[in-house]
């Protein structure tokens, strides 16, 4: 009797190890941003003399919420186009991430049906050709793609923000798989019904794909919003610049010392996809764990 | 696994005579077999425009003085110079630390934290978003914001050692090595060729980990739920418990998982660059100045293209001796189902 009581205190006691263990660990993962968030909010000198909660009840510091339009001030203007340009910034980095998500669907899911359905000589060819990209770092190509660049006359446009980066290896293979366990019974029934590759593909395919679809789809927009080497190389005008590489540049310039708007660029930056992040965490996870794909 | 199943769809619904096909019959083959070229064509052409012709072009820029365009064909000379170039030794020996560090550190935290949420946690969907949160974070913000938690003179982490007692430090501005760091607290002094690596290099190891764990606690997690509940049930039916388990069940069962996060994550600290850019620029001096850094600002800085094309090939084939060795040595012992 007594030894079972005291076997239960000691499971409860690794229970609880394990929990503070993991807390801690989340706490970690959390507080850089907690950090940032808060640090937006605050003026300049409380950021620097870290104090953690300047407001009401603790403090008397009202919520600094100009510190937001200050930094879009501070960031300057964009003299193309007349508008700050944080603006400017965004909007690029929407337009290369929105076009680069569409043309990567639409290049990968082409290419995956062909490879899952249509049988043309030197399939497995191809296949294992695409595959093979794989294997060339992206390092490796640094430096004839910037070369490339000037050659196309693309250096500092939209072009080479977007265009090499319409294909995904990983689109395509993660969509074949998919489509490969699509039963051929439904190819059969399309036909008898009449309906060629085209519209099996648009109408039947791809809505029974949602989840591969939706998962290559988050994936390459996270890529796309997180580079930062390639932009930074194509690109010279400041109103050619992505979010990352202006807030690069900022950090570098006048940000590096008005630490309370840095936080709010980078508030500004990270908050959008963390929100995004928070309703479809599901489809980034299972992408992840279903192909250890890393970006 | 290729083409599984559907080799034959076109003669399966086709005539009874396959050997004579009529005439609309091919026609409409013939159409299908365009139409699968063409699907195929967009992601074909941007892989050859984008992948094979850099790789042969690249290839091309190294073997030259390259100014606009192959001013001189040099030969080897660039290879040659690389591997007499002190500076790209210790760019190498940066990296190889940084990714020998980091890489166990990373794991091991990993596989620690995915074994903890894998005991029927309550909870453990909240966790595991917490800590894949990093891995999302756009790399320049997260990085901007370390650079802040770091900071000598404002940063919140030297206030918190400062609150508890122990010396504040200068942690990505700090060349000095850990070793001589940790011991003069104590005021030993150690010897000058005892240093360890610098303290700004581990402290973008601390980032790195930062961003990476949550991703490989995913992994692992997936590897842990593919290991069948009912060797544990039997295990525990034969009295073993708590290490054990740990060692003859779950260890050697998740090894194929262990083994791929090794490859992706030291072929990953051999590609870093975006953080080390943004945190440090490879300073201060060289001292977190890793290989991938330093091609770049050969090629930004120095306009040296053929330079920094030949020490990209020399990077991959080294990256490539790794992972050739990695499958020998561990590749050996991972347990397959």
């Amino acid at each position: 009797m007594i030894r079972r009581v005291i076997r239960r205190r000691r499971v409860s006691f690794n229970r609880v190890l394990i929990y503070a263990v993991l807390i801690l660990g989340a706490i970690v993962s959390a507080a850089p941003f907690v950090y940032m968030i808060l640090g937006s909010l605050k003026s300049y000198g409380s950021v620097i003399t870290n104090k953690f909660w300047p407001w009401w009840p603790f403090g008397d510091e009202p919520v600094q919420w100009q510190n937001y339009p200050e930094a879009i001030e501070t960031i300057g203007t964009d003299v193309q186009w007349g508008i700050p340009l944080f603006y400017r910034y965004l909007f690029n980095s929407v337009l290369v991430a929105g076009v680069t998500v569409a043309g990567t669907l639409a290049t990968s899911i082409m290419a995956a049906y062909t490879l899952a359905f249509i049988d043309v000589p030197g399939k497995n060819i191809l296949f294992i050709g695409i595959l093979a990209t794989l294997m060339i770092p992206a390092d490796l190509t640094l430096v004839p793609k910037v070369v490339m660049m000037f050659r196309f006359k693309w250096y500092n446009t939209y072009l080479a923000l977007t265009v090499p980066f319409l294909v995904s290896v990983f689109g395509i293979f993660l969509l074949r798989q998919f489509f490969m366990q699509i039963p051929k019974d439904l190819y059969d029934a399309a036909q008898i019904d009449g309906a060629g590759h085209l519209l099996y593909l648009s109408q039947v395919v791809v809505p029974i794909s949602r989840p591969a679809v939706i998962t290559v789809a988050l994936l390459n927009f996270i890529w796309s919003w997180d580079s930062f080497r390639w932009p930074l190389l194509v690109t010279r005008d400041s109103g050619m610049r992505v979010l990352a590489v202006g807030l690069q540049q900022f950090l570098a310039g006048e940000g590096g010392t008005k630490t309370h708007l840095l936080m709010a660029f980078a508030t500004m930056v990270v908050l959008p996809v963390l929100v995004f992040y928070f309703f479809t965490q599901k489809h980034f996870t299972e992408g992840i764990s279903r192909t250890g794909i890393k970006g | 696994m290729i083409g599984r199943g559907q080799g034959n769809r076109v003669s399966a619904s086709a005539s009874p005579l396959p050997r004579r096909p009529s005439p609309a019959r091919r026609r409409r083959r013939l159409g299908e077999v365009a139409l699968g070229y063409a699907l195929l064509a967009p992601a074909v052409i941007l892989l050859l425009v984008f992948e094979f012709y850099p790789l042969g072009l690249g290839f091309r820029i190294s073997t030259c003085d390259w100014r606009l365009g192959c001013a001189k064909f040099v030969g080897a000379e660039n290879y040659i110079r690389a591997f007499k170039d002190p500076d790209m030794w210790h760019a190498l020996m940066i990296t190889a630390t940084y990714s020998a560090i980091s890489v166990p550190v990373q794991l091991g935290l990993a596989l620690l934290f995915a074994y903890l949420l894998f005991q029927r946690i309550r909870g453990m969907q909240v966790f595991r978003m917490l800590y894949f949160m990093p891995y999302i974070t756009s790399t320049v913000a997260s990085a901007a914001v370390w650079a802040y938690l770091f900071s000598p003179d404002i940063g919140p982490i030297n206030k918190f050692l400062e609150s508890i007692g122990l010396p504040g430090q200068r942690w990505l501005s700090e060349t000095r090595g850990i070793i001589p760091l940790f011991f003069s607290y104590f005021g030993i002094q150690t010897p000058p060729w005892l240093k360890g690596p610098s303290l700004a290099l581990l402290s973008l190891i601390i980032y790195t980990t930062w961003v990476f764990v949550g991703y490989d606690i995913v992994i692992f997690l997936a590897g842990l739920g593919n290991i069948p509940k009912e060797l544990y049930d039997a295990a525990r039916v034969d009295g073993a418990s708590g290490w054990t388990l740990f060692w003859h069940i779950t260890w050697p069962l998740l090894s194929a998982t262990t083994f791929f996060l090794l490859l992706i994550t030291v072929i990953g600290t051999f590609k870093a660059f975006n953080h080390i850019y943004v945190m440090t620029l490879g300073g201060p001096g060289n001292a977190t100045t890793t290989a991938s850094i330093y091609i770049f600002n050969q090629m930004v800085s120095y306009n040296r293209y053929g330079y920094s094309a030949a020490l990209s090939f020399i990077v991959f084939f080294i990256i490539l001796i790794l992972t050739i060795i990695q499958n020998q040595v561990a590749g050996r012992r991972v347990i397959y189902d």
